[in-house]
């Protein structure tokens, strides 16, 4: 589904990824480690196309098509999801409604009709339950004013309604407390297929406890310094980072 | 701009089309005479040719304003045409003598005045040019005691109403344009709703420039009984040419006590194209006059005109009233605007709310201006402003001239404003969620100016909404 | 329109020509001129809308002659707000006094001279300099100074010094002041990395009328810092208009404290030019007035290059029926992105009769900006003047605290201790009205 090679990127001057080859087939989770600094949350940018980084050498093949090519929203139309570390706030623009445009945006992109705002809503109701949100977080602003858990949950919401091929949550469990973990795990878990792919971005083994992944690498200076299955990451939790980095 | 926003197409004005009317239009120029007969075609007393003469006099000792943040070439008052009506107009009965071209016009507007009239909800007077071509629902309004007609027809049949409020909140003398559309104006509309009417309808003018070289100076005069309710929405469009045009309308609204005046406009005259030429030139005057317990709302969408100067404003006489102005002026390509509001508090917990959301794109210039008066008697009064820009783009300007005056010490005022760029956050999070440059840009500028759309009766702010999407466009690249 | 330079023509006549050398007898011919054209403003111009200076214009005052004795210098450190160890420059009537003055506590590369021995020692630098930044175009008030200034401060700071202690410049009026118009003059140069601190304090000895129009320009170069404290309080009767014009270089900091109590009627203007990539200007200012006195700050901030901030918080409090007045304008150039503005006015009113006028303006030709203003009026407040009262506290003391809880923001910006815990002390006795002043 997504293949990486041999990828850089930098920012101004400054070179942040050094070099990265992954390959995620359908079906798989894989979580991808490191300590801060290490490059990880740009991969998961990259992938979902923000302007800020340069893509300097290395390409990454979605599906038999070049992604670096894509503006990000054709890619968001293709099945690409990012689940933002910090999720944006849209002062004004109610949640429901910013979800139904980019559902039906997505839904006219493949050649379907657009659903009318009381199907949608529908739609949304199962939805919500799967996040254990509440109804009136649908008529509020986006993520404004939410609670850090509350606008991670929303990016999960918005993860179910899109119903992404490939997801790649960037350190979706950071400054969630272990019921909302749970709830955001749940929803993940839930909405996993045999034909579509999850890429897990996290500094702690904790969410590995609640979604188990197939594959495991360690990001470090820009490189991916070690791969391994699940077993790798009870490791590094015991371990550390610190054995992993310097071996680098 | 970030290269993350792609270039978008630019879409046409769809209002831009000339009708093909036979007009009784004057010569250019302006001079006593033309007052005369001006006064003349439309039948006057001579009461009213008096004021339009006094009116005019005292506009030749005055000078046009250049204090407003606006740079335009200027303009030849000699050069215009100050009188152009639509021949069929004249004897108008009903609408079904109304000339078919004109009904068609209307209908390209998204007005048709025969269905209109079937409709409830909505009545419509349309002014075309100078004059008024036709007033829907008048039956239905006359059962509750409402009026709602052409100024010209009111001078004719409400006589001493127009007699006793016009002039009454803006004089003739009360600054430039004023004094010219108080010499030259040509028809508007006109509407009374009796002591403790809630007008059942919305009330709603069409304002449409076609002829050539004309300026357009109508005017409107709302009276509001002792505890009457009306609202009342303008929308405006004119033409696409390559000369600029002069549109010098003054509004007038009176509020008796306990009433409520709730004015919405969504002004969308042409712009002019994307190099600045053609384009209405907006001036106008809109001011209302609040007594006891009474309550003036303005609410504007402004979105076109070449340059825009307007501040419609609430004198807050009568203790206890309210005045609110909600504002949303957007200005792309080489449209300028210096808008806002004037506030003033004379009576005793008197109480202003102004919402201003200024969007800035291309080369737009975007002002806002705002006087808060709290005169010495207006005690425990209160004041809160909050006026916001965005700039999307690197070549535009945004621009904010507040004006706060307290002079007693039992009022407060709240001031709060802020300018930034359109959240390249924002965007980049809208496409990654799948929608366009276009669609983000529109959606976020949408929400930035929900507080103001959420005063506008519910079909007017789709139309606003859309309004926006289309003059933002071709706005980042 | 009044008078003017035609007005003046006689006193600018008695100076003789206002040189040499003669490039300064030039300035000072154009400088009339111009102040001969514009007159003095009214309040049809947009920069003087809610201040008139009729009481100025209509008078016409004297050129003030060196005083015949000064006031003891223990009456005049006590009547100072600071430190009397700073090095210190005294001016009385408009003329240094260097009995009074005590400039050796300064380190070594800094020079101070007298406007006057600067134009003999330091004639390339001066022609180079003065009235340079503090232009007369379409400024009446610094034309005026410009063609009268007879004495003046010229202060130069060499590059990386970081002067440890303040100088103080006192501008004392006397008895024979009265009648008079003084127009002090200062030069300051702060080279690259150097950090120095002026505080300029403007008193009188007794309540006669008279007129200051100070005139100021200091370059603040790369990296330098520059603290400028101006506490005015002037006679009672007196008319004070004081202008400063900054222009900052490369990540400069340029901080400016503006306490104004004196005066029937004044006006502080403090323009600050953002030249250098990464500059910082911080503009903040109370005024206590009550009476009939008039109080005006002008602020413009110009932002030219990218990425600088600038901060502005002023402050007023208003009694009797006085008229408070703040007018503060930030500008922003096309090539000036990733402004960061933010501009606040608070006017507390203490009377029914106190009067404010506030307009704070943003002007804004780039995009990629953060800029915000805000601006309140109204009284103290009702719920925690009751909170106070229901613990016990007397009205009036309650009051007082309050007062001076609102003051205490603004004041606390001023970092040299000795100034802060003076002009904290004469704003208590302000509000408990036991000062006499």
């Amino acid at each position: 589904m997504l293949k990486i090679e041999n990828l850089h990127c930098s920012v101004g001057e400054k070179e942040i990824l050094k070099g990265i080859s992954l390959s995620v087939n359908a079906g798989e989770i894989h979580a991808i480690m490191g300590p801060n600094g290490s490059g990880k949350s740009t991969l998961a940018q990259v992938i979902a196309g923000h302007p800020g980084f340069e893509v300097t050498q290395g390409t990454i093949d979605y599906e038999g098509s070049d992604l670096l090519d894509m503006e990000p929203e054709v890619r968001a139309q293709k099945g690409v999801f990012l689940a933002f570390q910090y999720p944006v706030e849209i002062p004004g623009v109610t949640n429901a409604y910013f979800l139904r445009s980019a559902y039906n945006e997505i839904r006219k992109a493949r050649g379907d009709e657009e659903m009318d705002p009381m199907e949608f809503l529908d739609l949304m109701e199962a939805k919500l339950k799967l996040v254990d949100m509440d109804t009136a977080l649908l008529h509020r602003s986006v993520n404004a004013g939410f609670s850090g858990g509350e606008k991670k949950r929303n990016e999960i919401l918005q993860m179910a309604v899109l119903e992404p091929k490939l997801a790649i949550l960037d350190e979706t469990d950071s400054g969630l407390d272990i019921d909302a973990l749970r709830v955001v795990a749940g929803g993940v878990n839930a909405l996993r297929k045999p034909d579509n792919a999850t890429v897990i971005v996290t500094h702690y083994q904790r969410l590995l406890n609640y979604i188990v992944p197939d594959f495991v690498h360690v990001l470090a200076g820009g490189r991916i310094v070690k791969s391994g299955g699940k077993e790798l990451a009870l490791e590094l939790e015991a371990k550390g980072y610190d054995w992993l980095v310097e071996a680098a | 701009m970030s290269s993350s926003i792609e270039s978008l197409v630019n879409r046409e004005y769809q209002y831009g089309f000339v009708t093909d009317v036979e007009s009784d239009t004057i010569e250019p120029g302006l001079n006593e005479d033309v007052v005369r007969l001006i006064s003349s075609k439309k039948d006057e007393p001579q009461w009213l040719l008096d004021w339009r003469l006094k009116a005019f006099r005292r506009w030749q000792t005055m000078t046009e304003p250049h204090w407003p943040n606006l740079k335009y070439n200027p303009i030849d008052y000699q050069g215009a045409r100050y009188y152009s009506a639509p021949k069929s107009v004249k004897p108008l009965q009903s609408l079904d003598e109304v000339d078919p071209e004109l009904l068609a016009t209307y209908k390209k507007l998204g007005i048709s005045l025969t269905e209109q009239k079937m409709l409830a909800g909505v009545a419509v007077d349309a002014i075309f040019d100078s004059v008024s071509v036709g007033t829907t629902m008048k039956a239905e309004l006359a059962k509750h005691g409402v009026v709602f007609c052409s100024f010209t027809e009111a001078v004719h049949d409400y006589p001493e109403l127009i007699q006793k409020y016009l002039g009454s909140v803006v004089p003739y003398s009360d600054n430039f344009f004023a004094a010219l559309n108080s010499a030259v104006f040509s028809d508007g509309s006109f509407c009374y709703v009796p002591k403790g009417v809630r007008c059942p309808i919305e009330l709603s003018t069409y304002f449409r420039i076609n002829a050539a070289d004309t300026g357009q100076f109508e005017r409107t005069l709302i009276v509001a009984d002792e505890g009457a309710y009306v609202s009342y929405l303008e929308g405006c469009t004119a033409p696409k040419r390559s000369t600029n045009q002069l549109h010098a309308a003054v509004v007038e609204l009176v509020a008796l006590d306990r009433s409520s005046i709730k004015y919405s406009t969504v002004q969308n005259w042409y712009a002019g194209d994307k190099d600045g030429v053609g384009g209405i030139y907006n001036f106008v005057t809109k001011r209302g006059k609040a007594l006891e317990d009474a309550k003036i709302s303005w609410t504007q969408v402004e979105t076109g005109s070449a340059i825009t100067w307007k501040y419609p404003s609430v004198i807050l006489q009568g203790d206890n009233s309210v005045g609110e102005f909600y504002s949303v002026a957007v200005v792309n390509n080489k449209q300028q605007a210096d808008t806002g509001t004037k506030m003033i508090h004379i009576g005793k917990n008197t109480k202003s709310t102004i919402i201003s959301k200024g969007i800035s794109a291309g080369e737009g210039q975007n002002s806002y201006r705002g006087r808060v008066q709290m005169l010495p008697k207006a005690t425990g009064s209160r004041n809160y402003t909050q006026c916001d820009s965005m700039l999307i783009g690197n070549k535009c300007g945004a621009h904010t001239f507040p004006y706060i005056e307290v002079a007693n010490n039992s009022s407060t005022t709240e001031h709060e404003a802020s300018t930034s760029k359109i959240g390249e956050d924002q965007i980049f999070y809208c496409k990654a969620r799948g929608l366009s440059a276009e669609h983000a840009i529109s959606l976020i500028v949408s929400g930035f100016c929900r507080e103001v759309f959420k005063e506008l009766p519910m079909e007017f702010a789709l139309e606003a909404q859309q309004l926006l999407g289309i003059t933002l466009e071709g706005s980042v690249g | 329109m009044t008078g003017g330079g035609a007005q003046y023509s006689e006193a600018f006549a008695a100076l003789g020509g206002g040189g040499p050398p003669a490039w300064l007898a030039d300035l000072r011919k154009a400088a009339l001129a111009e102040f001969s054209t514009l007159g003095f403003p009214t309040t049809r111009n947009e920069d003087w809308h809610f201040t008139s200076v009729t009481p100025i214009a209509e008078r016409t005052f004297r050129s003030a002659k060196p005083p015949s004795g000064a006031p003891p210098l223990t009456e005049l450190l006590e009547a100072v707000t600071g430190d009397p160890a700073w090095p210190r420059a005294v001016f009385v009537n408009g003329s240094f006094d260097g009995s009074l003055s005590s400039l050796g506590g300064l380190p070594q590369g800094v020079r101070v001279n007298t406007l006057t021995a600067a134009l003999k020692e330091e004639p390339e630098f001066m022609a180079a300099h003065l009235g340079k930044l503090a232009t007369f175009d379409a400024q009446a008030f610094t034309a005026f100074n410009t063609a009268f200034a007879q004495d003046g401060l010229v202060v130069r700071v060499p590059r990386e010094l970081k002067v440890p202690l303040p100088l103080h410049i006192i501008h004392v009026a006397d008895a024979q002041a009265a009648g008079c118009m003084l127009h002090p003059r200062l030069l300051v140069m702060v080279e690259e990395l150097a950090e120095f601190a002026i505080v300029e304090s403007f008193v009188s000895f007794n309540g006669t009328e008279y007129f200051t129009n100070s005139v100021a320009e200091a370059t603040v170069g790369n990296g330098a810092r520059l603290h400028h404290y101006k506490v005015q309080r002037e006679s009672r009767e007196a008319f004070h208009v004081g202008t400063m014009q900054v222009a900052q270089g490369r990540s400069s900091l340029f901080h400016s404290f503006s306490y104004a109590s004196g005066a029937a009627l004044s006006r502080t203007n403090i323009y600050a030019k953002l030249l250098g990539e990464g500059a910082e200007v911080q503009l903040n200012g109370l005024y206590l007035i009550d009476g009939s006195q008039h109080a005006d700050h002008q602020t413009f901030v110009e932002h030219i290059a990218p990425s600088c901030a600038s901060r502005e918080l002023y402050k007023g409090i208003v009694d009797g029926d006085a008229h408070g007045v703040f007018n503060g304008k930030v500008f922003v150039d096309p090539e000036a992105q990733k402004t960061d503005g933010k501009q606040s006015n608070h006017t507390l009113l203490l009377s029914p009769t106190a009067r404010v006028d506030s307009k704070p303006q943003l002007e804004i030709f780039a995009d990629d900006v953060k800029c915000t203003h805000g601006s309140t009026v109204g009284r103290l407040d009702e719920i925690a003047l009751f909170y106070m009262k229901s613990r016990g506290i007397g009205a009036e003391n309650a009051r007082a605290l309050l007062t001076y809880a609102f003051a205490a923001e603004v004041l606390e910006t001023v970092e040299l201790d000795a100034l802060r815990d003076g002009l904290e002390h004469i704003a208590f006795q302000r509000f408990t009205h036991t000062d006499q002043r």
